[in-house]
């Protein structure tokens, strides 16, 4: 592609443009709002913002006569998620069949969860980014789900290590019943104070090669939901 | 006569990249489809909503680039402007200097594509390798991405597989599981050595500064728990005005790129990691990047600068699907970029004022739009446009339409034509006017029709 260089709109003296890093920065910043100005000041009207409603873009309504976490455990199944109820015990149970025996625990949890499982599986609580291959799964909190999509919020805040979320294979988020959203309208109106809030919706994929779906490609191949209540 | 570019690449494409790219465009389709319009009541008001709301902000950008800017730095942000690509390139090179910083991860990014950044970044020392597989399989082999969102629509998995197989991952295996288990642990570890992440972004809030990323593979997550500062090259007009509007967005997005509700990843970010958490960007830069928008802006055509590049349009495009991604010439292939990369390409507009005329203008690409673009009527615009500035590009293989004047203003003569063109597809090429000849190289005559509707009239009078 052309590399271009567009002359200001408003023609400044020539000394301004050539100068320190520091007023080069400030005058493309100027030269860029008032070519915005002067490409915006021929218009007579503008575009005014359109009123709607929060509900306008709702996909299918949630089964009503099932709770939130069972609509989610619905939803989270189309996009190849795994929920997993009963807790910590059920979780162990799972590890055992899936014959995953080391993986990372955020230490808030990890009193939890060292109870429920034998001496056969071992828990970090911390992850060592030297090691990034050794842990199979990585246990940390969701801030939150979303019943219409299955899901999983995850925050700087709520989640002790963001590679411990990422890296490993399985990764295991744990939330309890009132964390879940019915719908992303409500997940977005309740967004956060957090510099980084990620929604994950099933595993990690690609489709690049040949439009075949693989999963698992740099995130967690296999994602669960765990609930604890 | 020459013949129109586009043309001459379509027919010269081998037959194999031909039905990779024929086959990529249809894959999906139908999910695509499906979850467009049987997740809504009226999946058509949705998308004239988003239009809507893109248009107010392309056209109030006088107040919500500086207000985003305000909002970006009170988070944290270190906000930077980047006029053109050579900028835009020297902001990026200017914060790895500063830090001594020699490797980048790179999640994938169109704008990064248009400012040229790992070419030159890598003439600068600087390692900047590309996250997204598809992207890096780009990489290794010295390609083009041809389409927007499945860059390496035009290879087939055995292409793949010599190229890994050539760069040292692995011995040939064309399997795909294999190749992307083979990217997968290659790549960890590249993330985990690198000083810099740098990302696109989808969406970008002016009422909170929160910049938004959708992602399938989990590239740009890992680059920014891995590295230290994170860089966001972000064009003007990716801004919207309210968090509220992000749902929109994000449920047309996924469902018009890849058929999914949402993509696996949607990354909300507002600025350097918690100080609580351990893993991620102590520093991060948002650049915005003008490069010709400012220009496409001030056009009759700044409906385009609501494209959120889904490429839904050049998945239904007839003719990118027959001429593939490179047939374009551009980083913005199919219908969108036959509008977007003349307008960017500014002063050298008449070298791509051909690309206009690569449409049938049969309407496909305005239809799956999510944000409504009216794009055959831009097209015909830029068309006007290529001719009144006698562009050479534009101009190739188009007849040249004073005969038609003159059998158009004469009835008899009109009457004459229309019985004589029945023997047009008899007329061997060899002997036929440049014009002519030119055009059935690349299509084949129809049958001829003339005069069977005034026949028909006549007859209907009779009756
Ligand atoms: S022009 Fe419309 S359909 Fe095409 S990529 Fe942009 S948003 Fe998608």
């Amino acid at each position: 592609m052309a590399r271009r260089q567009i002359p200001p709109m408003d023609e400044k003296p020539k000394e301004i443009l050539i100068h320190s890093n520091l007023s080069s920065m400030s005058t493309s910043r100027d030269n860029i709002l008032s070519r915005v100005n002067a490409a915006l000041k021929p218009l007579e009207t503008r575009a005014a913002y359109p009123e709607y409603s929060d509900s306008v873009a709702l996909t299918p309504a949630l089964n009503s006569d099932l709770g939130l976490w069972e609509n989610f455990c619905e939803r989270v199944k189309l996009v190849h998620g795994t929920p997993i109820s009963g807790g910590a015990t059920a979780l162990a149970t799972w590890l055992r069949e899936q014959k995953l025996t080391h993986g990372y625990c955020d230490p808030a949890l990890i009193e939890q969860f060292q109870d429920a499982m034998d001496s056969s599986i071992t828990l970090e609580t911390s992850f060592d980014r030297t090691r990034v291959d050794d842990y199979q799964f990585g246990i940390t909190r969701a801030t939150a789900a979303i019943a219409e999509t299955g899901s999983l919020v995850l925050s700087d805040t709520d989640t002790s290590s963001r590679l411990a979320a990422l890296a490993p294979w399985v990764h295991i988020a744990v939330l309890n019943r009132a964390q879940i959203y019915p719908s992303v309208a409500a997940a977005i109106a309740n967004l956060p104070d957090d510099p980084n809030i990620i929604w994950c919706t099933g595993p990690s994929r690609t489709a690049d090669v040949e439009g075949i779906l693989i999963e698992g490609v740099h995130g967690p191949g296999v994602q669960v939901a765990l609930l604890m209540d | 006569m020459k013949f129109q570019q586009i043309d001459q690449y379509a027919a010269h494409l081998a037959s194999d990249k031909r039905a990779s790219v024929y086959g990529g465009t249809k894959s999906g389709y139908d999910a695509r489809l499906r979850a467009l319009t049987t997740s809504y009541t009226a999946p058509d008001h949705l998308r004239k909503l988003a239009g809507n709301i893109k248009q107010h902000t392309i056209e109030n950008l006088d107040t919500y680039l500086p207000q985003v800017e305000a909002k970006l730095q009170s988070n944290g942000v270190q906000v930077h402007w980047a006029g053109d690509a050579d900028e835009a390139c020297a902001h990026v090179l200017r914060i790895m200097r500063a830090r001594a910083a020699t490797k980048i991860v790179k999640a994938k990014t169109m704008v990064s594509e248009e400012i040229g950044l790992a070419p030159y970044l890598e003439k600068e020392g600087i390692e900047c390798l590309e996250t997204d597989l598809g992207e890096f399989i780009i990489q290794i082999d010295h390609d083009h991405p041809s389409h927007i969102v499945k860059p390496i629509i035009h290879k087939n998995r055995r292409e793949i597989a010599t190229s890994f197989e050539k760069n040292g991952l692995g011995a040939y295996n064309d399997d795909p599981q294999v190749i992307t288990l083979r990217a997968r642990q290659f790549l960890r570890h590249k993330y985990l050595e690198a000083n810099v992440g740098i990302s696109g972004a989808n969406f970008v809030s002016a009422e909170s500064g929160r910049l938004v990323l959708v992602t399938n593979e989990g590239n740009s997550r890992f680059s920014i728990a891995a590295t230290k500062v994170h860089i966001a090259l972000v064009g003007i007009e990716k801004i919207v005005p309210k968090d509220r509007d992000l749902e929109i967005f994000l449920n047309l997005l996924a469902r018009s790129a890849t058929g999914q509700q949402l993509t696996s990843y949607t990354e909300f970010i507002r600025g350097p990691k918690s100080t609580t958490q351990p893993d991620g960007p102590e520093e991060m830069h948002v650049i915005f990047v003008d490069n010709g928008r400012t220009d496409v802006l001030a056009d009759e055509c700044r409906p385009i600068l609501r494209c959120i590049r889904c490429s839904a349009c050049l998945n239904v495009c007839p003719i990118y699907r027959q001429a593939s991604g490179h047939a374009y010439r551009a980083v913005y292939p199919g219908p969108v970029g036959a509008v977007l990369s003349p307008l960017l390409a500014g002063k050298r507009f008449s070298e791509m004022a051909d690309l206009p005329k690569a449409s049938t203008l049969c309407g496909a690409c305005n239809e799956v739009c999510p944000v409504n673009i009216p794009i055959p009527d831009l097209l015909l615009r830029l068309r006007d446009r290529g001719k009144k500035e006698k562009s050479e590009a534009a101009a190739a293989a188009t007849p040249p339409m004073g005969g038609f004047a003159i059998l158009a203003s004469s009835p008899l003569l009109w009457k004459t034509a229309l019985k004589a063109g029945v023997l047009a597809p008899l007329v061997p090429p060899s002997v036929m006017p440049a014009a002519g000849k030119t055009w059935v190289t690349t299509r084949g005559l129809p049958e001829w029709r003339g005069g069977k509707f005034r026949q028909w009239m006549k007859n209907r009078k009779k009756s």
